[in-house]
């Protein structure tokens, strides 16, 4: 928590400012407050309790934290390399980032196919070491972990970068391997960075379905997280789609609203701080 | 009013679409021809067999040009519950048009074709399946379409029918996704229809599905009530009904109701 009061210097928050932060409130707030307006309620208690629908909400859970780990083993030495080390391509790397975020997911789960697919580039590789990814959870993890990967990257990265590399040069100077200067300096500093782009990545696992139906495939149990199962309904059941949305909704409110008491402030400080 | 999300996306098929047809104004069947733009909904499935169409409606009708949107036919539906604006609507099966019929948006549609459940495999058939039956053999990945569309009815129907118990690996919402699973080899097997299979011309292979009971999907069109155009959406119905759309379907794969 960084309580920062409009204190009798800075003066009063102006309109210039009040005005269009007001409109972007309304703006986030309207559809949701419609949606919630549109929900049939009481069928919320059925589908909390239908088997294909807590089949989904389970698999959205493991999913989304299996790729959030996943993006964490992986991203944190990334942005590391992007922020801290000079090297040929350094450029062309950080691009290659953004690349699955402005890729629209569906085109993305194409690309996963023709990598990982059966008779992708790697199918066979794959297969004779027995693994297969279409048509299974851990398909799903991998089509999470592909688009949740640049979120939280570049959280991190700038992060990284805003944190003073001067305390790096210290510890070096002091004897410190580099190993142990990321471990014990660069990381404890970049820790709200992390921190928020972990939020940010888990937050794009949980919404995402077009990479996934694309690349693992859409079956109750295996495949079919809640992003999915509301996609599957809108087909054919509206009103059990917009209870499914809420569901969704609710859930990860319910979860963020948790975070934000311990660490998302937390974290928001850290980077704004930079 | 069923919900807002309908509505939203609605919205902004219907810019779309009055962002194209601009020059539709005020021609309200005040004299025998009409032009402008028609705006014709249809059932993934027509895709091919619609668009060959278009190009005859548009050579035999200066000045028009038709505008075809294909999507599954729920969404098609819904959409047309919810008010956009089209002119013709044909679903690939009756009781999705009875739907909008009940909602009092289009009143007594026509069968024009029907189709058939077709099983199609990669073109080198990795799984070497010979008959629908082995699609119940242990290992086989196959894909269909959710129950609840039209195409993943006909699947369930078939599957129950010769006692096939294996599930499919996916439950893709409409047809073409099933066959792009196949196509791209992901799925050893698909449950489609013969038109898809048709479409995907050698790319896949198909496998007899033996007739068994309730075998056919029925396609009704129909012209809506809000119909802008209501002179060339009935045009386009008899077209389509004519033996010139009659041989264009035949072709695609569809049968005869």
């Amino acid at each position: 928590m960084t309580p920062r009061r409009d204190g009798p210097a800075l003066g009063r928050a102006p309109l210039a400012l009040l005005v269009p932060a007001a409109l972007a409130v309304l703006f986030l707030l309207l559809p949701l407050v419609a949606l919630l307006a549109r929900t049939p309620w009481g069928r919320l208690g059925d589908e909390l309790t239908s088997r294909p629908v807590l089949d989904a909400l389970r698999l959205t859970v493991e999913t989304s934290l299996a790729s959030t780990l996943v993006v964490l083993v992986v991203g944190i030495p990334l942005a590391w390399l992007l922020a801290r080390v000079e090297f040929p391509g350094r450029s062309l790397a950080r691009a290659l980032v953004i690349v699955p975020l402005v890729l629209p997911p569906v085109v993305g789960g194409v690309a996963l196919l023709s990598a990982f697919g059966r008779v992708g580039l790697l199918g066979p590789a794959l297969r004779s070491a027995g693994i297969t990814l279409p048509f299974t959870t851990a398909g799903v993890v991998v089509a999470h972990a592909f688009v949740s990967l640049p979120f939280f990257v570049l959280a991190v990265e700038g992060a990284l970068r805003a944190s003073d590399e001067e305390y790096d040069v210290v510890a070096a100077s002091l004897g410190a391997s580099r190993l142990t200067v990321f471990l014990r300096v660069t990381l404890p500093l970049a820790w709200p960075g992390v921190l928020a782009g972990l939020v940010l990545a888990w937050a794009r696992s949980l919404g995402e379905f077009g990479a996934t139906i694309t690349f693992a495939g859409n079956y109750q149990g295996t495949t079919r997280t809640m992003p999915s199962a509301i996609y599957t309904a809108l087909q054919s059941d509206q009103d059990a789609a917009i209870v499914l949305a809420v569901i969704l909704l609710l859930f990860c409110v319910a979860v963020l609203a948790l975070l934000r008491e311990r660490w998302f402030d937390q974290a928001m400080a850290g980077t704004v701080r930079g | 009013m069923k919900n807002r999300l309908a509505v939203a996306l609605l919205a902004l098929a219907a810019t779309s679409v009055a962002g194209c047809g601009g020059s539709d104004s005020g021609s309200k069947a005040t004299g025998k021809t009409e032009t402008g733009t028609l705006n014709v909904l249809a059932a993934s499935s027509l895709t091919e067999s619609f668009t060959e169409l278009k190009k005859q409606f548009e050579s035999d009708h200066p000045g028009v040009t038709v505008k075809l949107a294909f999507d599954s036919s729920a969404t098609l539906a819904e959409q047309v519950d919810q008010g956009a604006p089209a002119d013709v609507l044909a679903t690939a099966d009756a009781a999705t048009m009875q739907t909008v019929v009940d909602a009092g948006n289009a009143s007594t549609p026509t069968d024009f074709a029907t189709n058939k459940l077709a099983m199609v495999v990669p073109a080198d058939n990795p799984a070497h399946l010979s008959s629908f039956a082995d699609l119940g053999k242990p290992g086989v990945a196959y894909v269909a379409c959710v129950p609840t569309a039209p195409c993943g009815k006909l699947a369930r129907t078939q599957l129950d029918a010769h006692h096939v118990t294996a599930k499919p690996k996916s439950e893709e919402v409409d047809v073409k996704a099933v066959l792009a699973k196949v196509e791209a080899g992901e799925a050893d097997a698909g449950l489609v229809y013969v038109t898809d299979a048709v479409a995907a011309g050698t790319k896949v292979t198909s496998i007899d599905v033996p007739a068994s009971g309730d075998t056919l999907n029925v396609y009704p069109i129909a012209v809506l009530k809000n119909a802008v155009k209501p002179t060339l959406a009935q045009e386009w119905v008899d077209l389509v009904l004519s033996s010139q759309g009659r041989q264009v379907l035949t072709t695609a794969g569809f049968g005869t109701p």
